[in-house]
């Protein structure tokens, strides 16, 4: 069974309904009688809404209904809301402003949902949506997060003052500020961390469906948590308590992070089928996701890094501004906090670190967690300043890491984390060798040659995973607990179900888990479903986010497993009539120590069930456990990425030659999918660091607002990758494993600037570095040359 | 209301239609054929792309209208019964879809530039050819080699029928 279980490379359960075209997303469910919604929104950034004039829509032919926020507000339906308090330096909770689901009052960035339309068919709402008449009061956009605190700037919400939401910090400022005084070098950055739109290739979509003669509520939504999304409608949003809404996450066409968030969308969908008394149904067109799904990223920061003479890091000081959009959507508040400045000590030991983080509204949309969320924008921060302070000091980029490598465990950094494991020297001396470095020098010296330009960059990442501890986030302000379910139900002839509260959206659970299954219990995933997704099957869950579901969520079934084998062991105790302590289980048997006695795990099952066998009063009957599992720990997988480039300075076309990525992920379960998680990760870092970017004019428009304007990694924008693994196990769960979700995403865009910049001898260009600005930066780099 | 007669995945099919009906709203609310996705408003993702007369088009970009007497071939037509495409075969040998939204217009597309470039196809032909298809998930690293694979087996199966 060994060839289906633990660290094989087993093709995916789940492929055989994608590649026939057989997948169920939401937009493939239709309901009966199913009505079509679509929302009106602000075509302007910011303004008083002075009326609304519905009446023309209402007429309109086929249309149901047209509701606005008083609606919403006059069934009591409350608020979007950010589940993570953050308190400012001084003390104070920060500031957050309403978020209802339908403006009320006031738009706050292009795209705002003003009112929603239901009709018969789409096309009728979206006609109907084009006669309600708003008179709006327009006021200043504040788009620009570097100057959106200054005084005279437009107040976006009542409640934050300067539009500041919080002004957080972390770590010890004296102590850092002295060794700063000390250093013999400091090495300083201004830098952007660009703002990007996730872009999972399926569109956001919902249908909302009221059954009267139940009094339930059934939501199908695109979600990477649906239980999160079932709490939060109920226990804070208050469309039905949670025993009348079920929630249904089908297959979901990728997340990113931006199908984690509950929207306006969603909300209104489901509150408004009991409006109508039918199903209704809403399908984001790529337009409207770029307009209201969460963005990422999009900091700007100041950030120093101190040295002694020998190159010892003696600190690092970094001052962000985050851009949170216009409201605070469900885990913005603590992207840029808790989930950035603690990993602002990366591999390195660094005795003094402090961080200042002030959150900013602006009148764009709102930005939450997008794949890596906190950790490549803290990553970029360290990796850049590394890398520059080596040249500056005359440093081999990689000797200057691996001097102020961490290089013991158990290592508490000076910002909350304890690192428990990991061997980052191994992780660069393997990624050296992949990517001969050592011929680094005569194939820069071949590339000028041919009048081309070549540079070499590093970066050494580690982020923080499997989120998370629940006490520990709680006591940072996360208003969840962060672990996660699993119930493990054997049916009588010994076929298995799992349930699970994780959600798979790409990250093919359903054969990993199954793969747990068959190296725990012994049988072959054939025999093994894995059930996600749905608030009735799943009793409660916290989702698929921040690499968590193979550390918590398998953690989780390792648990319930164990459970399962020892009822199995008491079952087969009684069956074999032998004692319960001398019954072993290997391989899928369940063997009386000592005598040649066995029962298949088929065997038991059928007998917990048939209960001819045990006395009830000492063994229930059934063969089914549940647990749930808390984390002990984050877990920190890391790893070492090498970008190669050569640009050619005529055109200012970067060709990425080669991309060499040696991560540590602990054990693997599957490979084959750790490496596609890889692979995919780097493509969206690629994307951030040399394609995408998220453009608002000043009057707060979005510029880049479809396919035509944003440039999304296509196949002939990236290379081949050499994927390999170092392994030190991860020894706070049960599997030693640690996550490889977000790795690629984190450690790709430092990787690439730092080829880039190397390649071009300075440091001036800022991402994403399309073809017009390594153009512009190496026309300089030639005419810098032409002067040496 | 346009009467609209064709083939689809070998079968035919007449309806009454829109005349504004697109190809992928046809294929996908008429037909139930909902394996063909969209991806995008502006026809630059080729989640949609389905077969039209044995060349790759995005289906959203094609009036149904314009389709009479067409021989279309969706994601769900490839397979011969249970056995599948070597293009899908190789999809799954390969690793080549995660989330599986953009993976029908992939195949779709696979196929294509395999009859167009033969079974020989390299990279950077295969990259530069998936230009308009779009997959956040995968970083196409693994959506080349099962292209190259399907290649092969593509003629594999062509010279087992001759
Ligand atoms: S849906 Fe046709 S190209 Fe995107
Ligand atoms: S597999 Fe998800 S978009 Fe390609």
């Amino acid at each position: 069974m060994t060839d289906q279980g633990i660290g094989a490379s087993v093709k995916r359960v789940e492929d055989l309904r994608f590649i026939t075209g057989k997948g169920q997303y939401v937009d493939d469910i239709n309901r009966h009688g199913q009505t079509y919604a679509v929302f009106a929104r602000s075509p302007v950034a910011h303004a008083t809404i002075k009326n609304i004039d519905v009446s023309e829509a209402l007429a309109s032919p086929g249309v149901l209904g047209v509701y606005t926020g008083a609606d919403l507000a006059a069934d009591k339906i409350g608020g979007l809301i950010c589940g993570w308090m953050i308190h400012s330096k001084d003390g104070s909770p920060m500031k957050a402003g309403a978020h209802p689901a339908l403006a009320q009052g006031k738009v706050r960035y292009v795209g705002d949902h003003v009112a929603v339309v239901i009709a018969e068919t789409l096309d009728q709402a979206k006609d109907a949506a084009g006669l309600i008449q708003v008179d709006y009061g327009e006021l200043p956009a504040v788009v620009d997060v570097g100057s959106a605190q200054a005084a005279g700037k437009a107040q976006i919400h009542d409640e934050a003052p300067n539009n500041t939401v919080y002004q957080w910090h972390l770590g010890d400022k004296d102590a850092t500020d002295a060794a700063f005084a000390k250093a013999a070098h400091v090495t300083k950055l201004d830098i952007v961390n660009n703002r990007l739109v996730p872009n999972a290739m399926e569109p956001r979509a919902a249908i909302g469906d009221f059954d009267p003669g139940q009094d339930q509520f059934t939501l199908y939504t695109t979600s990477q948590n649906p239980h999160v999304a079932r709490l939060v409608l109920s226990a804070f949003i208050g469309i039905a308590p949670e025993h009348k809404l079920r929630v249904i996450a089908p297959d979901v066409g990728g997340g990113f992070g931006s199908k984690i968030f509950i929207y306006a969308e969603e909300t209104v969908c489901i509150w408004a089928s009991k409006k109508v008394g039918r199903p209704v149904k809403w399908v984001a067109e790529r337009t409207e996701a770029f307009l209201a799904d969460a963005h990422g990223r999009d900091h700007v920061t100041t950030a120093e890094l101190a040295l002694d003479a020998s190159g010892k890091i003696l600190a690092l000081r970094a001052n962000t501004k985050a851009n949170l959009g216009a409201y605070l959507s469900t885990f913005a508040s603590s992207v840029p906090t808790y989930l950035y400045a603690p990993l602002l000590s990366g591999q390195y030991d660094i005795p003094a670190i402090y961080c200042e983080v002030d959150g900013v509204y602006t009148t764009t949309t709102p930005v939450d967690a997008y794949r890596g969320a906190g950790r490549p924008e803290a990553t970029f921060v360290v990796e850049r300043l590394l890398e520059v302070a080596a040249r500056q000091t005359g440093r081999d980029p990689a000797e200057f890491r691996r001097q102020n490598f961490i290089k013991s465990f158990p290592h508490q950094t000076p910002v909350i984390m304890a690192y428990d494991a990991g061997d980052y020297a191994a992780s660069l001396d393997k990624a050296l060798e992949m990517a001969d470095y050592k011929g680094l020098a005569a194939r820069k010296a071949e590339s000028a040659r041919k009048g081309k330009l070549r540079g070499l960059g590093f970066s050494a990442y580690i982020e923080a995973c499997g989120i998370a501890p629940s006490r520990a986030v709680g006591s940072l302000g996360a208003g969840v607990g962060l672990w996660e379910s699993a119930e493990i139900r054997v049916n009588p002839v010994g076929t298995i179900e799992v349930l699970t509260g994780s959600h798979s959206h790409g990250q093919g659970h359903e054969t990993t888990f199954a793969q747990v299954i068959s190296s725990k219990l012994g049988v072959p995933i054939e025999q093994v479903s894995i059930v996600h997704g749905d608030t009735d099957k799943v009793q409660m869950g916290m989702g698929t986010y921040g690499s968590r579901s193979g550390a918590v969520g398998a953690s989780a079934i390792v648990k319930a497993a164990e459970k399962i084998v020892a009822k199995g062991k008491r079952v087969a105790a009684a069956c074999m009539e032998v004692p319960e302590d001398s019954v072993d289980f290997e391989n899928g048997e369940f063997l009386g120590r000592g005598t040649n006695k066995k029962m298949t795990f088929g065997e038991v099952a059928l007998q917990a069930y048939v209960a001819h066998k045990f006395d009830p009063e000492l063994i229930e009957p059934g063969l089914k456990e549940g647990s749930f599992y808390d984390p002990k720990n984050f877990t920190f997988p890391s790893g070492v990425h090498i970008a190669e480039v050569e640009i050619d300075p005529e055109t200012g076309h970067t060709r990425i030659d080669r991309w060499t990525a040696v991560d540590d992920f602990g054990i693997l379960i599957n490979p084959m999918i750790v490496e596609g998680q890889v692979h995919g990760g780097i493509a969206q870092g690629v994307g951030q660091a040399m394609l995408e970017h998220t453009v608002y004019d000043e009057n707060g428009q979005l510029i880049t607002g479809s396919f035509m304007d944003y440039a999304m990694p296509r196949a002939d924008d990236v290379p081949s990758y050499n994927v390999s693994m170092t392994t030190t196990p991860c020894p706070s769960n049960p599997l030693g494993v640690k996550g490889c979700g977000e790795a690629g995403a984190i450690a790709a865009p430092p990787a690439l600037i730092n080829a880039i910049t190397d390649a071009l001898g300075h440091e001036e260009i800022a991402m994403p570095a399309t073809p017009q600005a390594v153009w512009r930066a190496a026309q300089k780099s030639v005419r810098k040359q032409a002067a040496e | 209301m346009t009467k609209l007669s064709l083939t689809i995945n070998g079968r035919r099919v007449s309806a009454d239609i829109d005349s504004r009906t697109l190809l992928v709203d046809f294929l996908r609310n008429n037909q139930r054929l909902t394996g063909t996705h969209v991806g995008c408003d502006t026809s630059q993702c080729g989640a949609c792309t389905v077969h039209l007369d044995g060349r790759s088009v995005k289906s959203c970009a094609v009036l149904a209208a314009s389709c009479e007497g067409a021989d279309v071939m969706t994601i769900e037509g490839l397979a011969d019964g249970t056995t599948l495409h070597p293009m899908q075969a190789a999809f799954r040998e390969h690793h080549a879809l995660q989330c599986g939204f953009c993976t029908p217009g992939m195949i779709m597309a696979g196929v294509d530039i395999v009859n167009r470039n033969g079974s020989q196809v390299d990279e950077a032909t295969i990259r530069k050819e998936l230009e308009g298809n779009i997959c956040r998930c995968t970083g196409y690293h693994n959506i080349v080699r099962a292209i190259e694979s399907g290649a092969a087996a593509m003629a594999g199966t062509k010279i087992a029928a001759e």
